[in-house]
This record gives C-alpha cells, sequence and structure tokens, in this order.
C-alpha cells in the first residue's frame, strides 16, 4: 500500500525522465541528421514538462487574476474614495452598470471566504496557496522559444551539408571526409 | 555506437531515477519551489504593483525583463546566423551536387482562396493576442508566431515569389532590427529619466496615469517590439529554409 | 488535474517519441513530431500552465513543424535507419 502511494505520487517524475532519455539516445545513436534534430527537440520539450509540473499545486488554480476579483478591490477604491479623476469617473460610470455583477462578487466571496478582502482601502488579498508558482513558467517560454531557434540553426546546417556531401547520413559524410584526405 | 550511447542512457536513467526519491509529492503546496519568498511575492504583489492581471506577463516583461531582452536578442541572432549560413547571392548556374527537382505547378485555386480570406482573421487575431497579453494568456511571443505563420501560410499556398512581393526580405529584417531597438529603447528612455535600465516606474513623466499605469504600458509597448521581431525572424527563416538560400522557389 | 487524462497523454507522448524516431520516412517523422508537441500542450494546459501551453500550440505545431517539412522537402527523403 505504501509502494503503491509511493507509486502514484511519483509517477510522473519517472515518465519524464523515461522521455527525456528517449531523446537523448537519438541524439547520441541515429544516424540520420534530421533524426538527431528531433531528438534535440524531444529532449528539449521533456525538459520544460519536468520544470513546468514543479510550479504544478493540487487545487489551485491558474495565475491570472479573474476580473471578478480585480474589478471587486475597484469598487471599493471608487466607493471609498471622494477624488473625482478620470479613472474614478470611468469607475463610476461602469459601476451604475455592473451592479450585479459586484453583487454576484460579493457572493462569491463570502462563499470562497478568503480572496477578496473588502475591509481595507483597495489592498487586494490573494491566497498564494490559491495560485499556481508562475515562475517556473516564465524561464520555460523562453526555453520554447530558444529551442525553436536552435532547432531552425539546426536545419540550416543539416540543408547545407545536404549540399555539401550529397547525403545526410552521418556515417556516409564521415566515409566520405576520409577519402577525400 | 550504438551500444556506447545505450549503455550511457541507461546509467543516466537510473542516476536520475535514483535522485527523484528526494523529490517532493506531486503537486504538494508545501514543495520548497511552491513556498519559496519570491514566488509569494510575485503572486500577490503583482496586481498591487503593476496593475496586470496576467502574472505571467508581468514578471516576463517586467520584473525580469532584462531576460526578455536578450531571449529577443538570440532570436534575432538566430536569424541572422541563418542568413548567413544559406543565403547565397546572385546568380550560380552550377551547382555540386543533384538537388531534388520539385514540381513547381501552379497555386491550387481552391487552396489560394481558402487562405487569402483566412489571412486577415489569423492577422486580426495575432494583433488581439499581443494587445490581450495583460488579461488573458498571451502577450508579444505568441502574438509575433502567429503573425509569422500568417506570413508563411501566404507563402505556403501561392509561391514563395509572390509573398516575397508582399514582404520583401530588407524590410523584414529592418523591421526585426526596430524591433530590438524599441525594447533597448524603453531601457534607455527610464535611464535618462533618472531610474536604472529598464525601470519602467520612472517613466510616469512621459506616459500618463500613475507609477502602476507607466508600468503597464511600458510592458504593452516592450510586448509590442518583441511581436515585431519575431514575426520578422520567423518568416525569414522559413524563407530561407524553404528555398534553400536561393529565394528563387520555395516548397 | 483528471488522473486518467495525465495517465493517457504521457502514454501516448512515450508511443509517439518512439515512433518519431523509428520511422524510415522523414515526412512522417515531422508530422508524428508534430502530434507530439500538441500533446505536450494539452499536458501544460492541464496542468494550470496556459500561456506556456499557448506558445508550445503556436511554436510547435505551426512553426516547428513546418520547418522541418521544408527541409526534408529539400533534402532527402528517405533515412536508413
Amino acid at each position: 500500500m505504501e509502494f503503491l502511494e509511493a507509486i502514484s505520487s511519483k509517477f510522473n517524475y519517472w515518465i519524464y525522465v523515461i522521455i527525456m532519455m528517449i531523446g537523448l539516445y537519438a541524439m547520441v545513436a541515429k544516424n540520420n541528421l534530421v533524426k538527431k534534430l528531433i531528438g534535440m527537440s524531444i529532449f528539449q520539450t521533456a525538459l520544460i514538462l519536468f520544470y513546468v509540473s514543479i510550479g504544478y499545486k493540487e487545487n489551485a488554480t491558474i495565475p491570472i487574476l479573474h476580473h471578478d476579483q480585480v474589478h471587486g478591490a475597484h469598487h471599493e477604491e471608487a466607493g471609498h474614495d471622494e477624488d473625482t479623476d478620470a479613472h474614478h469617473d470611468v469607475e463610476h460610470a461602469i459601476e451604475a452598470t455592473a451592479e450585479e455583477i459586484h453583487a454576484d462578487a460579493q457572493n462569491h466571496a463570502e462563499e470562497a471566504g478568503h480572496e477578496i478582502s473588502h475591509s481595507d482601502h483597495g489592498s487586494l488579498e490573494i491566497n498564494p496557496n490559491d495560485f499556481i508558482n508562475p515562475l517556473p513558467h516564465v524561464l520555460m517560454l523562453t526555453a520554447i522559444v530558444v529551442g525553436v531557434a536552435t532547432l531552425g540553426v539546426g536545419l540550416a546546417i543539416t540543408q547545407k551539408l545536404y549540399g555539401e556531401f550529397g547525403t545526410i547520413e552521418e556515417s556516409e559524410i564521415i566515409q566520405q571526409i576520409r577519402d577525400d584526405k | 555506437m550504438k551500444a556506447i550511447g545505450f549503455i550511457t542512457v541507461i546509467i543516466t536513467a537510473l542516476l536520475l531515477l535514483q535522485a527523484e526519491k528526494d523529490f517532493p509529492n506531486w503537486g504538494d503546496p508545501e514543495s520548497p519551489a511552491s513556498s519559496y519568498r519570491l514566488s509569494q511575492h510575485y503572486i500577490t504583489q503583482t496586481f498591487p504593483e503593476t496593475t496586470v492581471p496576467n502574472m505571467v506577463t508581468a514578471v516576463l516583461a517586467d520584473y525580469r525583463g532584462y531576460d526578455t531582452m536578450f531571449e529577443t536578442v538570440v532570436i534575432f541572432t538566430a536569424g541572422i546566423a541563418i542568413i548567413g549560413i544559406l543565403r547565397v547571392f546572385g546568380s550560380s548556374s552550377q551547382q555540386e551536387h543533384k538537388e531534388p527537382k520539385l514540381t513547381t505547378k501552379k497555386p491550387d485555386i481552391i487552396v489560394a482562396t481558402t487562405c487569402r480570406l483566412l489571412l486577415p482573421i489569423i492577422q486580426l487575431f495575432a494583433l488581439y493576442v499581443v494587445a490581450h497579453g495583460h488579461h488573458s494568456p498571451g502577450g508579444g511571443f505568441q502574438g509575433g508566431v502567429i503573425f509569422g505563420a500568417g506570413f508563411i501560410l501566404l507563402a505556403l499556398s501561392r509561391n514563395l515569389q509572390s509573398a516575397q512581393e508582399w514582404v520583401p526580405e530588407n524590410r523584414i529584417l529592418n523591421l526585426a532590427g526596430i524591433g530590438i531597438f524599441i525594447y533597448a529603447g524603453f531601457g534607455v528612455v527610464a535611464l535618462l529619466s533618472g531610474g536604472n535600465f529598464l525601470d519602467y516606474g520612472f517613466l510616469t513623466k512621459l506616459l500618463p496615469g500613475g507609477v502602476e499605469d507607466a508600468r503597464s504600458h511600458s510592458m504593452l509597448g516592450v510586448e509590442i517590439g518583441v511581436a515585431f521581431t519575431v514575426t520578422a525572424i520567423m518568416f525569414s527563416i522559413y524563407s530561407n529554409l524553404a528555398s534553400n538560400g536561393k529565394m528563387k522557389e520555395g516548397i | 488535474m483528471i488522473w486518467i487524462f495525465d495517465i493517457i497523454i504521457l502514454v501516448f507522448l512515450v508511443i509517439t517519441s518512439i515512433i518519431a524516431l523509428q520511422v524510415k520516412d522523414l515526412l512522417s517523422a515531422a508530422m508524428i513530431f508534430g502530434v507530439y508537441s500538441f500533446l505536450m500542450c494539452l499536458l501544460w494546459a492541464g496542468m494550470g500552465a496556459v500561456d506556456v501551453a499557448f506558445t508550445e500550440a503556436a511554436v510547435g505545431a505551426g512553426v516547428s513543424a513546418v520547418f522541418m517539412i521544408s527541409t526534408v522537402l529539400r533534402t532527402d527523403r528517405r533515412s536508413s535507419d
């Protein structure tokens, strides 16, 4: 039973390691250059999958604040402050037509109990345990785009090699280089 | 070679699986990555400090803006490198090895008409993704890639020549350079206004609103710069790869 | 995160990555790589990483597969292993 629990909570990590090793094996052992590049891409995406899964939390939502939470806090600010900024004029205009959204947000807040705080002036109470960690997502966005740039350069080199040697099998290219010497 | 590779892969796999015994459970809220103070600062303080609901865009363009700038430079460098590797200028009548003869046929009328109808919708969607990056998943990269994919669709449904008439090569590379210039320009303007490089809070003298609104608006400007560069480089890489550098005929 | 979908998509990921590396026709390999990319996108969307899934859908299936197919059509289409 303990073994089953150990498997089910860490089962995903094993699969990530298996996919990474498939990509690594393709990079080392395949003869065709395009297959090597496919292996490199598989390795990169498996690594990104591993990082993204670190930021996951159970029963948490996506790292984007919801419209109700955002405008719930703005309604409180517009209600309490007394200055007549253009910003607050717009808020007053929206407030008259969006009363039911506000009431809805309040109902949701009373149900949830901890997401919106109406007691202080415009400070939004966000519980960090309700949102998924955004930091790995940011790092992996950069990694994906750099991966596609590297793939493009690799494919360009492959085309150039084909123009030089007439083949994209690595063993034949090495054979031709040895024969030319 | 295959045997050595196989043994190496097996050893690495065993080492990694051995290291996984110490990992926290999957999805644990108390794991060290999730209870890290910086992550919690990002989750709680993004909206009060920058008025942007999308935390990932805020961290990408504001808190970690330096990384994003150099990532744009990396994409630009990759595009330039592919031009350096593949592009042949001038006409060369001799070829060293036999190139596969691609059958050049007229563009199919159904495909060409459908893609002509779809292209404005794709471009509009790409602009929407860039502009709405603050409130929904999206941002500069995604919008730039979709825009570039629209141009690639144009080159695929007709031939590369007509796409080159619409999107000439030197103008596209100008666009890529302008994108990075916009990004670095925001940083230098912040420097000249008295703050650090890429410190958007000091741009309140030029942009309307308070400190938080200035950060939100300059995030949008920076994302537009990224979208320019990514669009241009995606189409440039495609046209170089599809025509083998000669820009005469595509696939 | 629904456990059943998680396990099914992970198993399909392993299967498609092995198949993409074993077929002899490189055009099919590029296509199956596009399928692999799409399954990754589904997995990340299920895990709540919506920005990353959006980028992978646009980049992996849209641009990366097209680059590979254009290279395959400009070089050999068969591979020996």
